[in-house]
C-alpha cells in the first residue's frame, strides 16, 4: 500500500522504546538516580533549546530539588510512584505554584499562580519532576505556535517548519528528547495536531476524565488536558496518572477515569474499525496513504476495517470557530489589568482595561475575542451560538450512529504535514483548516489519539488518528498500540538531544 | 391610587436581592462574612484567577429552594449562565447568574391585607466585590484611585422578581417588609437592608387608571431602607405623571435614588444598557433538585409570618383581630417574638396582656427579648394580671429584665414595688383629694380630665405602686 516516492515505507516495525518508563523503572530500582536523569535532560535543554525554543521557562533549581527528593524516597525504601524521577514538561497554560504561568501572552506578565493545577499535583504524587514550561500559541489559540508572544517554536524535524500548535512547545520537546513526557491541552486538536507534525504520540481524553482545575481556560466546554509522549504505552501510563475525579472541577465525571494500561496488549482481533471518508479525503496524498497503510496494519491484526462517511463532520470546523471564540471571549475578559498581570495605566478603569488589553493580547487572540463577542451579541446569538450548538448535537448524534457499527474510527490527524514558518500567519482560515480532522472529537467530548505513522516525501512525520466513544480509552489505546507496532520507524529529528 | 393624583395608576414591580447566610461562598470554600478585614476571605476561585473553576455550594441551593418554596414557587431543574460585563469589583468580568432556566418560578406572596403579589422567579447568582473611591470626596469621577474589597465577591444571592402587581408605594413597602419576614423565617437570609444583605430595586411605571397596557418603566436603584423605597416610588410616580401630563414621554431608564435630595436621577437609558451576552456557564453542571430533596427542604422550613400571625390571632380569640391588635401581632411576628406570647398563653396568662407587653415593650429591644427568661416573663405578667404590680411598675420591671436579666419578684422588691391593698389606696386618694379642694370641686363639676391630675399625685405619693385604673375607679366612687 506504500505510495512510491514517499519515504513512508515500513522500516522495522516492532516495540518502541519508552524513555519515560525506562527511567521510572531504573529510578525505582535504585540503579539510576533521579538527579542524574534530570541533569541529563536539563543539559539537553540547555544545549538544544536555543535553536528549538520549546521552553518558555526552564526550572533548573526546582527540578534538581524535586529529583533529589525522589532519590531520598528511594534511599528510604519508599516507592516514589509510577513516574519516579521522570522529567515532565508542562504546557505553559497549566498553573504551577510560584512559577510564572504565561500562556505565552504579555497580558500575564509577571503572574505566578498561588496554586497548582490538579494534574501537576498528580504528576508530583506519581514521582515526576517538572523541568519546565513549554511554549504555546497565546492562550492556546493557534495551530503553529507562531502566535506566542515569546516567538515561535521550531519543528525538530525541520527548523524552517512549525511544530504545530497550540501545544507546539510540548510536542517539540518530546520529539527532540528534551523531555520524556509532556502535557498539553486540546481544545480543537492542540495536542494531536502538533504531535502529528512532530512525530510523537498525542492524546485527548474524554471530556471530564481529566480535571481542568488549574488549566487556564480557552474554551471551557472543549478544553481537555492530555499526554504527549514518545510511545502509546507512555501515553496510557500518563493518562492513568492524571485522570480521575476532582472535587475542584464540577465538569469532571463522577466516576473513575478508565484504566488503560492493562488493555494495551489485547490486540485488535475482531474489532470493528471505521475508516472515515471525511477524515481522509481532504488530506494530502501522502497523509492519506499513511492512513490507508495504518488501516492495513489493523486488518492484518485481525480487525474488520470498513469505510464510513459521516457528512456531518464537515460542519465541525465552522461550529467550532463559533463556540470556541464565544467561550474564549468570556473566559479572557478577566484580563483587565485590575488584579494581576499587565496593567497599562489610563484615566478611568474602562480606559485602563482597554489600554491593557490592546497592549497585552496578540492579533489572533483579539480576532477570536471579537468573533466570540459578536457571536454572543444580542440579535446574533440565535444565528451563531445557538446554531453552532445544534451542529454540535448533530455531530454527537452522527458519531453515536457510527459507533453502533464500529468500536473505533480511523482517520488522519491533520490534512498536511508540518508547514513552513510564516506560511499561514496571514491567512487565518487556512490556519484554522489544520484542525479540521481533530475538532469533531472536542465537539463530541470523545477521546482521540494521534500516533506517528511514517512520513511524507520530505521526511516529515505523519500522524494517524484513532477516535473512540466517550470513556472508551481502553479500546482506543488497544488499537493505537497495534497501529504503533505496525508503523514505519521514523528517522530521528535533526534537532535533538545528543 | 393617591400618589399619582386622580386619573393615573402606578404599576410597580420589585426586584429584591438577598444574601444567603451560608457559611461559605457560592462557588468556593471562603467564609461568607460581613465586615471582615478587606480581602481576607478570598481564594483563587472567588478572585477569578486564571485556571480556577467554580464548585456549587449545595447549601446555597438548599437555601434558594427554601425561599422558593416559602414563596409557593415551582422548583425546577436549572442551569447557570454567564452575564458578561466589565466592572473592577467583579473578578471574572462576568457574573455567574441564572437566566432563562432559574431554580424557582411562578410563586406568590400574600400580604397582611390578604392581597397577593405574584412572584415571577427567584434565582441564584453570585455577588460582586465592593469598590471604595479614594480622594475627591468619594465621588467616582473625582477620585484619585479606587480600592476593591473582594470579600463579598462570590457571596450567594437570591434575586426575587415580583410581577408588576404592586399598586402603590405603601403596598411596595408592605411587600418588602413581608418578604423580609419570610426570608428571615426561612433561615436563608437575615434580610438587613442597612447592611445590604437585602437590596431592593423598583420598576415603576404609570398608566391611565382603568387601562391595561403598561407604561414605560424606570428602574430605581440604591434603595437602602423601607423608607427610601416608599419615598423613591412616590417621587418617581409624581415625576412620570408630571411628564405625561405635560405631554412628554417617559424614557426607559435606570435611575438612582438620591436620599439626601429626595430625587431620582438618570443613570443610563435603554440605548446605553449593557449587552450582557448571556450564555450557559460551561464550568457548571445543571442543578436538578429531585422530589425527595425538595420534600426534605420543604419540611425543614418553619411557619411563615402569615401563619404565625394567624396563630396569635387565634390565641387572642378574635377573628379578625382589631386594627390595634393586628398591629401588635404584626410587630411581635416581625421581631420573631411570637414564642413569648404563645408560652404566656400556654401558661394561662391573659393573651391580650402578653401580646401588649411583647409588642410594646419587648419589641423595643428584640435581641434582648429573645434572650429573656420565658418563665420570668410569665411570672411578671402574672404579677401584673393579679394586680400585684401596676402597669407602670410592670413596664419598669420588664425594662430592667430586658437590660439586666433577673427575677421579676426580686426586681419589684428591690425597687420597693409592693401592691397597695384596696384600703391603703382609698386612704391615699382621700388624702390627695383633701389637699386639692379646688381641683376636686372642678372634677365634681364634670371636668373629667382632672382624673389625670389626681392620678399623678396618687402615683407620686405611692411611689408608683398604685394601679391607675383603680385610682380612677376610687375617684368615681368618691364623686358618687
Amino acid at each position: 500500500m506504500t505510495t512510491p516516492g514517499d519515504s513512508g515505507a515500513p522500516g522495522t516495525p516492532g516495540d518502541r522504546s519508552s524513555p519515560a518508563l525506562e527511567i521510572a523503572r531504573d529510578v525505582r530500582a535504585g540503579s539510576v538516580s533521579a538527579r542524574d536523569v534530570v541533569e541529563r535532560y536539563l543539559g539537553a535543554v540547555d544545549a538544544v533549546d536555543g535553536e528549538l525554543h520549546a521552553f518558555v521557562t526552564v526550572l533548573h533549581d526546582s527540578a534538581r530539588r524535586e529529583a533529589a527528593a525522589v532519590d531520598r524516597q528511594v534511599a528510604a525504601g519508599e516507592d516514589p510512584g509510577p513516574l519516579a524521577g521522570v522529567p515532565v514538561a508542562l504546557k505553559d497554560n497549566l498553573c504551577t505554584r510560584g512559577v510564572p504561568t504565561t500562556c505565552s501572552s504579555r497580558i500575564l506578565d509577571g503572574w505566578c499562580p498561588p496554586y497548582e493545577a490538579t494534574v501537576v499535583e498528580r504528576l508530583r504524587r506519581a514521582g515526576a519532576v517538572v523541568i519546565g514550561k513549554t511554549n504555546l500559541d497565546e492562550f492556546a489559540m493557534g495551530s503553529s505556535t507562531e502566535n506566542s508572544a515569546f516567538g515561535p517554536t521550531r519543528n525538530p524535524h525541520d527548523p524552517a517548519r512549525v511544530p504545530g500548535g497550540s501545544s507546539g512547545g510540548s510536542a517539540a520537546a518530546v520529539a527532540a528528547g528534551l523531555a520524556p513526557l509532556a502535557l498539553g491541552s486540546d481544545t480543537g486538536g492542540s495536542i494531536r495536531q502538533p504531535a502529528a507534525l512532530c512525530g510523537v504520540v498525542g492524546m485527548k481524553p474524554t471530556y471530564g476524565t481529566v480535571s481542568r482545575y488549574g488549566l487556564v481556560a480557552f474554551a471551557s466546554s472543549l478544553d481537555q488536558i492530555g499526554p504527549i509522549t514518545t510511545t502509546v504505552t507512555e501515553s496510557a501510563v500518563l493518562f492513568d496518572v492524571i485522570g480521575g475525579q476532582d472535587p475542584c472541577d464540577s465538569t469532571c465525571l463522577e466516576r473513575p477515569a478508565p484504566r488503560t494500561v492493562s488493555a494495551l496488549a489485547d490486540g485488535v482481533e475482531g474489532l470493528r474499525v471505521g475508516l472515515v471518508t471525511e477524515l481522509v479525503d481532504g488530506a494530502d496524498q501522502a497523509v492519506a496513504a499513511r492512513v490507508h497503510e495504518a488501516a492495513g496494519v489493523l486488518e492484518a491484526g485481525g480487525a474488520r476495517v470498513e469505510e464510513i462517511s459521516i457528512p456531518e463532520l464537515r460542519h465541525g470546523l465552522p461550529a467550532y470557530y463559533v463556540l470556541a471564540p464565544a467561550e474564549a471571549s468570556s473566559n479572557l475578559s478577566r484580563y483587565d489589568g485590575v488584579r494581576y498581570g499587565l496593567r497599562v495605566e489610563a484615566g478611568t478603569a474602562e480606559a485602563m482595561n482597554a489600554a491593557t488589553r490592546a497592549a497585552g493580547f496578540g492579533p489572533e487572540v483579539k480576532r477570536r475575542i471579537m468573533l466570540g463577542t459578536y457571536a454572543l451579541s444580542a440579535g446574533y446569538y440565535d444565528a451563531y451560538y445557538s446554531q453552532a450548538q445544534k451542529v454540535r448535537t448533530l455531530i454527537i448524534d452522527a458519531l453515536g450512529v457510527a459507533y453502533q457499527r464500529f468500536d473505533v474510527l480511523l482517520g488522519a490527524t491533520t490534512p498536511t504535514t508540518a508547514f513552513a514558518l510564516g506560511a499561514k500567519v496571514d491567512d487565518p482560515w487556512s490556519m484554522y483548516l489544520s484542525d479540521v480532522c481533530t475538532v469533531p472529537s472536542n465537539l463530541a467530548g470523545h477521546p482521540a489519539i494521534s500516533i506517528p505513522f511514517g512520513s511524507d516525501d520530505k521526511g516529515l512525520p505523519v500522524g494517524v488518528q484513532v477516535l473512540a466513544p466517550s470513556l472508551c480509552e481502553p479500546v482506543m489505546f488497544q488499537v493505537a498500540a497495534v497501529v504503533e507496532r505496525g508503523a514505519p520507524v521514523l528517522a530521528p529529528p535533526g534537532i535533538r538531544a545528543a | 391610587m393617591n400618589a399619582g393624583g386622580k386619573g393615573w395608576e402606578p404599576v410597580i414591580g420589585l426586584e429584591v436581592h438577598c444574601e444567603l447566610k451560608t457559611e461559605t461562598k457560592l462557588f468556593c470554600g471562603c467564609r461568607n462574612a460581613f465586615g471582615d478585614e478587606p480581602n481576607t476571605n478570598v481564594c483563587p476561585v472567588c478572585l477569578g484567577l486564571p485556571g480556577s473553576l467554580p464548585v456549587l455550594n449545595t447549601r446555597a441551593v438548599e437555601y434558594a429552594m427554601r425561599i422558593g418554596l416559602a414563596l409557593h414557587c415551582e422548583v425546577r431543574p436549572s442551569i447557570f449562565h454567564r452575564k458578561n460585563y466589565f466592572y473592577p469589583d467583579m473578578p471574572k468580568d462576568y457574573q455567574v447568574s441564572q437566566y432563562d432556566a432559574p431554580i424557582n418560578v411562578s410563586g406568590w406572596l400574600e400580604l397582611p391585607d390578604a392581597s397577593r403579589v405574584r412572584i415571577e422567579r427567584a434565582h441564584m447568582e453570585e455577588d460582586t466585590g465592593k469598590t471604595s473611591h479614594i480622594g475627591g470626596g468619594g465621588r467616582i469621577h473625582d477620585a484619585d484611585h479606587a480600592l476593591v474589597d473582594y470579600n463579598r465577591a462570590g457571596v450567594p444571592l437570591v434575586e426575587i422578581v415580583s410581577a408588576p402587581d404592586i399598586g402603590s408605594s405603601a403596598q411596595a413597602r408592605l411587600y418588602a417588609s413581608e418578604l423580609r419576614g419570610i426570608l428571615v423565617a426561612t433561615g436563608a437570609s437575615d434580610g438587613r437592608m442597612e447592611e445590604g444583605s437585602m437590596r431592593v430595586d423598583a420598576n415603576v411605571s404609570v398608566r391611565p387608571a382603568g387601562t391595561f397596557e403598561l407604561g414605560t418603566r424606570c428602574e430605581i436603584k440604591n434603595l437602602n431602607s423601607l423608607r427610601s423605597l416608599g419615598r423613591a416610588i412616590e417621587y418617581e410616580i409624581e415625576r412620570q405623571v408630571g411628564l405625561l401630563e405635560s405631554g412628554d414621554k417617559v424614557v426607559q431608564q435606570t435611575r438612582h435614588w438620591n436620599e439626601d435630595e429626595g430625587v431620582t436621577v438618570a443613570l443610563r437609558s435603554k440605548e446605553e444598557a449593557f449587552d450582557y451576552r448571556y450564555f450557559p456557564e460551561p464550568d457548571l453542571v445543571p442543578v436538578v433538585p429531585d422530589a425527595g430533596w425538595q420534600a426534605e427542604v420543604a419540611a425543614s422550613i418553619g411557619p411563615m409570618p402569615a401563619d404565625r400571625r394567624d396563630k396569635l390571632a387565634s390565641l387572642l380569640g378574635l377573628e379578625p383581630p382589631t386594627r390595634a391588635r393586628a398591629d401588635q401581632i404584626a410587630t411581635v411576628v416581625e421581631h420573631g417574638l411570637d414564642g413569648l406570647v404563645s408560652a404566656a398563653a400556654d401558661a394561662g396568662v391573659d393573651v391580650a396582656l402578653a401580646l401588649a407587653r411583647t409588642a410594646n415593650e419587648a419589641s423595643a429591644d428584640p435581641d434582648a427579648a429573645r434572650r429573656l427568661d420565658v418563665a420570668g416573663f410569665i411570672g411578671l405578667l402574672r404579677m401584673e394580671q393579679d394586680r400585684k404590680l401596676s402597669a407602670t411598675q410592670a413596664k419598669t420591671v420588664l425594662a430592667d429584665m430586658l437590660e439586666n436579666g433577673g427575677d421579676p419578684v426580686e426586681i419589684a422588691k428591690r425597687r420597693g414595688f409592693e401592691a397597695l391593698d384596696a384600703g391603703s389606696l382609698a386612704a391615699v386618694v382621700a388624702e390627695v383629694v383633701a389637699d386639692h379642694p379646688d381641683e376636686w370641686q372642678r372634677y365634681v363639676g364634670g371636668e373629667d380630665k382632672l382624673v389625670g391630675f389626681f392620678t399623678m399625685h396618687v402615683m407620686r405619693a405611692t411611689n408608683n405602686r398604685a394601679n391607675g385604673k383603680e385610682v380612677a375607679a376610687e375617684l368615681r366612687r368618691l364623686r358618687g
